[in-house]
């Protein structure tokens, strides 16, 4: 594999994901009633080409009100961008996957136009799950496991495991470095290079008994394989969902701490949980005086 | 001075040209005015329950319609009835009581019917703040209702047409001379209180008064005057100037829901609520009347919305505010049974013996419309604990109006590996979970006189044998006949009881069932291996929960859910013995 412990492949996969969470981020600032999933998707895809980007693992999605909790979706079909429009108060996803460099991200980014109480909650609530996946995959429990556990701990929430509507219900994929070609095509919105990538890891995977795919299947029922990991854990509440997706990096070191970690800690998500973190903290500290103008911001929120 | 449940009864006389009207004021004259119209053959009395209720925070009017209890009646009768001279007496009597604001209106049957006279003419623009409806159209809309379904007379629409035609009988007959007023003054008068209480099922409490036959006989003129000239010339212009709370009683035996299908043409603002009771619904459903009516009235006096989110479930129209107690709430069918009540905008208690599942799901029905949730933490299998909770929840939050006893736990195993101890908990919580809810919150709704409906969890399994649920089984067996039992027993009381059977739901069940006869790692393996096989066939809990709630509003008594619960079911019927071979398979976990 090798990529993993060299510290410069992981600096390259680092500034694609932040790239990429750039993107979103500015494109979600854009965002307008009336604008289109279609016209967000363009919008994310140019951005990132004006910045270089020329493959993709796959091509920008975007999902709107309650595609963004895959209300309905029977088949993969339904995963590409739709005319639905925003209105305010509906929350959106964005998910992209832009290579650069020979580098591989793939990032998901939730938001509502306006303030909407249950998507924030939600995102909230993904917080426990960043930690419990990390957590159990430094135990190296057999990832079907760990799949059932969020899912139970989605469940307890009150919420639905939707990551489950995604083809073979995966929680996650690995993403690897991706050779540069002048022609970059792509099938079904995933690009040729990376569904090689995956396909050759699959192959691999079912002669070594593991695979690519982390699901609810039997082929997860083994211990986290070194690599990267584009993991994302996406809930579901009647009509509204949200997600976050980032790689997670799992080495075959024997130190805990190096074993897994997730790429980068500095992202809008994670930001958000520390500031909201802060804020409690502040509360707490003028619990007894009135604390007043620090009522959290209800606005765009990632 | 009288009184009515407790509220002081200020009366004064209104003149208006050739009639005195009675006027009687409840509460508070500094409050906004509610005006409360009676129907035919009724007098104001008719609203007693619900004024008294209202006049806690309102100031509330009613008054004797002309020729009704002891205003006087116009001479000649004939022509003294038309909509314009009841408009006349509506804005006389407003100017009396509150010469500076706009009143909100409720009327019931012809109380409604001059209501919407009254929100669709011009003089009275400004003069009415909110209009509820019950049980009475707009004769001009009925016209017109009437016109579209003879010039398009599509299968449906021909049907509704037929429909209305024969649930208004009363009106053919009460155009022929003479013998209404014969029969009202005769024997008809003298019986009516009694095929009153058997029909419509209202409370036998002195009402009709004594005025009825006269009453009647006058009223009959309501019709004469009214009901063939409008329906024949319904006016062009009777859109509503004021907003429109429009109340549906289910069961009404005279009105067929179908004639509001149009309404939205003819009214901006128009609030639709729809009540499980019979025509008279001031005398059977006061609370919950008085209720809807109080949120209408403060939504366009101060502003109050109705509701900060707006329910938009199914059924909304039906279970806005009122009271939803479901067992069992902090996960799975519970759960999502609780979920589906809140975005109708009921009032949910969530009970749970895990308290902080029924905190989250609380907590989240909140957020998706319901007009106010709690959690409760009780097990239902705690007799004791059981009586305190239906006090507690009497005490704080009032009678519940819908239950679901849905707690339930699982236990597998052949019937020679199961324990007395495992039937004693499978029995504990699945049966006398469900007895004690029923027993409790039954008996306060049986109490309050107000209708209301029970849904007991059943299973599949309680028609489907199998030889790996015996005790299950038996449990929820013995939950589908006592349903049945219930209710035949509560119908009379207008509390319906529905047996709801999922079928295989995917929910933790599965996670906590107890398998009798194996090892502790043996049990967790079959567990997670039983969790896996349902995960697969992923039913979801929210379909049962809409089932539950189509349960309620249809009042159906046995409802499978998944299709192999409805499969199971016609072949208990109809080729038991195919079941019972099925009952031999042993499922490989």
């Amino acid at each position: 594999m090798g990529l993993t412990g060299s510290s410069a492949a992981l600096r390259g996969f680092r500034s694609v994901q932040r790239l990429a969470y750039e993107c979103a981020e500015a494109v979600a600032a854009q965002l307008r009633p009336g604008v289109t999933e279609r016209e967000a998707a363009r919008m994310q895809r140019e951005w990132l080409r004006e910045r270089g980007v020329r493959d993709w693992f796959h091509l920008p999605f975007a999902w709107f009100g309650d595609r963004t909790a895959f209300a309905g979706f029977r088949v993969p079909l339904q995963f590409f961008p739709t005319n639905r429009e925003l209105a305010p108060g509906m929350p959106f996803i964005l998910d992209l996957a832009p290579v650069h460099g020979g580098h591989t991200a793939d990032v998901g980014y939730s938001g509502s136009l306006g303030p909407n109480a249950v998507h924030d909650r939600l995102m909230r609530d993904l917080r426990v799950h960043r930690e419990l996946i990390l957590r159990e995959v430094r135990e190296r429990r057999p990832l079907r496991e760990i799949y059932e556990d969020v899912e139970r701990l989605m469940v307890r929430q009150g919420y639905h495991n939707r990551h489950r509507a995604y083809p073979f219900g995966v929680i996650a994929h690995r993403v690897d470095r991706v050779r540069e070609r002048r022609l970059a095509p792509h099938v079904f919105g995933f690009g040729t290079q990376s569904l090689k990538g995956l396909a050759k890891d699959a192959l691999r995977g079912h002669r070594e008994g593991w695979s690519p795919l982390w699901s609810p299947h039997r082929f997860s029922e083994h211990p986290p394989r070194p690599g990267l990991w584009a993991v994302e854990p996406h809930l579901g509440f009647r009509g509204t969902g949200a997600k976050f997706e980032e790689l997670l990096v799992v080495t075959d070191s024997r130190d805990e701490e190096e074993s897994a970690f997730w790429l980068d800690d500095d992202l809008p998500h994670v930001r958000r949980w520390a500031e909201a973190e802060a804020d409690r903290e502040l509360a707490a500290d003028g619990a007894q005086g009135a604390v007043q103008g620090r009522e959290p911001e209800k606005g765009r929120v990632a | 001075m009288s009184e009515w449940g407790g509220a002081a009864v200020r009366e004064r006389w209104v003149r208006t040209a050739g009639v005195e009207l009675c006027v009687a004021e409840l509460g508070d004259a500094g409050q906004p005015t509610v005006v409360l119209l009676h129907g035919y053959p009724d007098s104001k009395e008719v609203w007693a329950e619900v004024a008294s209720r209202l006049a806690e925070r309102f100031h509330v009017v009613l008054y004797d319609v002309r020729g009704h209890g002891r205003s006087t009646a116009p001479k000649p009768l004939k022509g003294g009835f038309t909509l314009e001279k009841l408009t006349d007496d509506f804005l006389a009597v407003v100017d009396a009581v509150s010469p500076d604001r706009p009143v909100h209106l409720v009327g019931h049957d012809w109380g409604s019917v001059q209501g919407w006279e009254f929100t669709t003419v011009e003089r009275t623009e400004g003069r009415i703040a909110s209009f509820t409806s019950l049980s009475g159209p707009s004769l001009d809309h009925f016209g017109h209702w009437i016109n579209g379904r003879l010039r398009r007379p599509t299968p449906r629409r021909a049907g509704q047409l037929l429909g209305q035609t024969a649930k208004s009988w009363y009106v053919y007959l009460l155009h022929t001379p003479v013998l209404p007023e014969l029969a009202w003054r005769g024997p008809l008068g003298a019986r009516w209180p009694a095929i009153l209480r058997r029909l419509e099922k209202v409370p036998g409490d002195g009402y009709p008064t004594a005025s009825l036959g006269d009453d009647a006989a006058h009223g009959a003129w309501l019709y004469r005057d009214n009901v063939r000239a409008r329906l024949r010339r319904p006016r062009a212009d009777a859109y509503a100037h004021a907003p429109v709370q429009l109340i549906t009683p289910a069961g009404d035996a005279f009105l067929s829901p179908s004639l509001y299908d149009d309404l939205d043409r003819w009214v901006p603002q128009l609030l639709r609520r729809t009540i499980d009771a019979r025509h008279w619904v001031p005398r059977t459903r006061p609370d919950q009347l008085a209720a809807w009516i109080g949120e209408f009235v403060l939504a366009h006096e101060d502003g109050t919305p109705v509701a900060e989110i707006v329910p938009d479930g199914a059924y909304a129209d039906r279970f806005a505010g009122r009271l939803v107690l479901i067992t069992g709430a902090g996960s799975g069918i519970g759960r999502a049974t609780a979920f589906a009540f809140a975005e109708a905008g009921a009032r949910i208690v969530a009970a749970d013996v895990d308290a902080e599942g029924a905190a989250t799901t609380a907590e989240l029905c909140r957020m998706i419309g319901a007009a106010e949730a709690w959690a409760e933490a009780v097990d239902v299998a705690d007799e004791e604990a059981m009586e305190k909770f239906a006090e507690r929840v009497a005490a704080s939050y009032g009678v519940v109006d819908v239950l679901v006893n849905n707690a339930g736990i699982g236990l597998s195993g052949p019937f020679l590996d199961t324990s007395a101890a495992d039937w004693r908990r499978v029995l504990d919580v699945n049966l006398w979970g469900v007895i004690h809810g029923c027993r409790l919150f039954g008996r306060q709704m049986a109490e309050r006189g107000q209708g209301g409906h029970i849904v007991n969890t059943a299973s599949a399994a309680a028609y489907a044998p199998s030889r790996a649920l015996p005790a299950y089984a038996t449990s929820k067996a013995a939950v589908l006949m006592l349903s049945e039992c219930l209710r035949a027993e509560l119908a009379g009381q207008g509390i319906g009881v529905s047996a709801v059977c999922p079928g295989f739901v995917h929910t933790n069940i599965t996670a906590t069932t107890r398998f009798a006869g194996v090892s502790g790692d043996e049990e967790q393996r079959r567990r997670k291996s039983a969790h896996r096989w349902y995960g697969k066939r992923n039913y979801p809990a929210e379909k049962v929960a809409e089932a539950v709630l189509r349960a309620v509003a249809r009042n159906q008594a046995v409802v499978p859910v998944t299709p192999e619960a409805r499969g199971s079911r016609l072949l208990a019927r109809f080729a038991p013995r195919a079941l019972r071979a099925i009952a031999r398979v042993e499922p490989k976990l």
